[in-house]
């Protein structure tokens, strides 16, 4: 891997008096977002990169917190000084989402209405509402237009949103082993993970915070579904096999057999331990929900007749949790209304998780993309000289 | 330069242009730069695909044997297939397609009739030449054609001709191209 660690990182709290107004008629406000920037904002302000975040990441997306071991952001081999998204050239900035629980205004925190944790009343938030938050966010940096808005999965969702409905304010959308929507089959695994949480005993309603307890034994399970759909079966089938535990048959239904169960059991234990079961919750169901051919009669097509931006797409192989077919529905819609998109479909075998690993072809053609926009910088459009556009 | 200047000197100028097997994007970034071109490029190569996305140049990671589907009916003005028809299982089908999403077709393509391949075969030998540099248990070249099998391939899908010229080492031949030119060319459009 080629590139440095941004280094020491510390992230910012950004308050908003001015209640969000949000899909469901709700109205949410005051509010606090967690933001980290990487690199410097250039005069023209010409040359920011908003990075969305998927499930379980935050505004920590890249370099590492003083005194904390092994607290690289979640895109690190991606984001810093010589890498792809290269923050020598690029102002990057990650958001924590609102409803998420990583310090951004969330079920966790205090209900003014009540008095106690908003818990499961903490209003359903989606990826609408969380891009309407993010654009306050950039406008607070008094930028006009980014560079390229950046996600994969569920952020890339968010970077095709944000193409859709601010389609002034950026230049570039970048979105990675991504979908126009949910299938049944994925609405389905979102589900099965958000009945083990709300039937935990500990889940008392959404509000265990006032019971001293964690529903982690749902947390565990959905994040063990979870991460079976991240990974390819030949992924798995190369990581694990068929390989015992202790090399022979227990003979036991209980404990661990498999190594691959131990891997599933020790994947949920960590992600009981810092993950908020209401943000589980909360973030399913926006992924669920985000459909944007849906107001346009299921076209897609129409759905994308308001963008302006130039496109990077890009899907792997493997990934059946979002396919390449998914990927293809939006390069088809993009195609149909003339927009400039480039896509990559890149045979790796890791599925889902592919994105966030370091696969040279899918990162050298990040390089690539990244290294067209920054060059475009460096003679911003609509400089004029002596009156004559050049 | 990998293409041809007289097979850019095809496309009209200002056409939203389709580069099937695009390679490296070299072709398209002249049209794009040279003669006011748009489109995209269509390439399965993960290098070539790299070489267009540094270019700059709209590419689609594609494998043509998988069709055209995610493409409208003439939604181009000039589709360009060059030299990667004879590669393809389902060629004739891919030549339906050219006509059926672009206005007009470019093809061009190994012309097996070439007097050289003509006297190899004379000699019970598979021609072996700079225009088919491969043994005939290695080439990709899987569709053998000439000059005049693609006239009547043309004919058979309702394709009219509006141009067709032989390439014999950068120069275009219009006389006896199916004896005298190594690479077959032909502009088309659905009749």
């Amino acid at each position: 891997m080629t590139g440095r660690s941004v280094g020491e990182v510390s992230p910012q709290s950004f308050h908003f008096d001015e209640p969000l107004r949000l899909r469901s008629g709700a109205s949410f406000g005051p509010y606090d977002l967690m933001v980290e920037t990487y690199g410097r904002l250039n005069a023209e302000r010409s040359n920011a990169v908003l990075v969305c975040h998927a499930l379980n990441a935050s505004h920590h997306v890249a370099g590492t917190y003083a005194g904390q071991a092994r607290s690289e952001g979640w895109w690190d081999n991606l984001i810093g000084p010589g890498k792809p998204l290269d923050t020598d050239k690029f102002f990057v900035i990650g958001i924590n989402n609102l409803g998420s629980c990583f310090g951004s205004t969330g079920p966790m925190h205090l209900n003014p209405a009540t008095g106690r944790a908003w818990g499961a009343d903490f209003p359903v938030v989606t990826v609408q509402d969380w891009v309407d938050a993010q654009a306050r966010v950039v406008a607070r940096f008094g930028i006009q237009k980014l560079a390229a808005v950046l996600g994969g999965s569920l952020g890339g969702m968010q970077a095709l949103d944000w193409a859709l409905r601010y389609p002034e304010r950026l230049a570039h959308c970048v979105a990675i082993a991504t979908a126009p929507n949910l299938s049944a089959q994925n609405i389905a695994f979102n589900e099965v993970a958000r009945r083990a949480i709300v039937t935990d005993p500990d889940f008392h309603g959404g509000h265990f915070y006032a019971h001293g307890v964690v529903p982690k034994r749902g947390l565990r399970v959905a994040r063990m579904i979870g991460h079976i759909t991240y990974l390819s079966d030949d992924v798995m089938a190369e990581k694990f096999g068929r390989e015992l535990k202790t090399g022979e048959l227990g003979y036991t239904t209980q404990e661990i057999e498999f190594q691959i169960e131990s891997y599933l059991r020790h994947q949920g234990d960590k992600f009981s331990d810092y993950f908020d079961a209401n943000t589980y919750l909360l973030i399913t169901r926006a992924l669920d929900y985000f459909d944007p051919a849906a107001e346009h009669g299921g076209d897609l097509t129409r759905a994308f007749a308001s963008a302006t931006a130039k496109f990077l797409v890009a899907s792997f192989t493997t990934d059946w949790r979002f396919s390449p077919a998914r990927s293809r529905e939006i390069v088809k819609a993009l195609l149909d209304n003339r927009l400039e998109v480039s896509y990559a479909e890149i045979d790796a075998p890791h599925g889902h998780d592919a994105f966030l690993l370091d696969d040279p072809r899918y990162h050298g053609v990040l390089r690539a993309y990244f290294e067209r926009i920054a060059s475009g910088l460096q003679r911003p459009a609509g400089l004029t000289l002596k009156g004559v556009a050049v | 330069m990998s293409f041809d200047p007289a097979i850019a000197a095809l496309v009209p100028p200002g056409s939203r242009v389709l580069d099937l097997g695009c390679g490296t994007g070299e072709l398209l970034e002249h049209l794009i730069k040279h003669q006011g071109c748009s489109g995209y490029g269509v390439e399965l190569n993960d290098a070539n695909l790299l070489a267009c996305v540094k270019r700059g140049v709209n590419v689609i990671q594609r494998n043509l044997e998988e069709g055209l589907a995610i493409f409208e009916d003439q939604s181009f003005d000039v589709v360009l297939q060059l030299e990667t028809l004879q590669h393809l299982r389902n060629a004739e089908q891919m030549l339906r397609e050219t006509a059926r999403v672009g206005k007009i077709g470019i093809v061009s393509f190994p012309n097996f009739a070439h007097w050289p391949n003509r006297l190899q075969v004379l000699t019970g030998r598979m021609p072996v030449t700079r225009a088919l540099p491969y043994e005939w248990y290695d080439t990709p070249n899987i569709r053998v054609g000439t000059f005049a099998d693609f006239e009547i391939l043309a004919r058979k899908n309702r394709l009219k001709i509006l141009d067709s010229f032989g390439l014999q080492a950068g120069r275009v031949v219009r006389t006896a191209p199916n004896l005298l030119a190594s690479v077959a060319v032909f502009k088309f459009e659905r009749e």
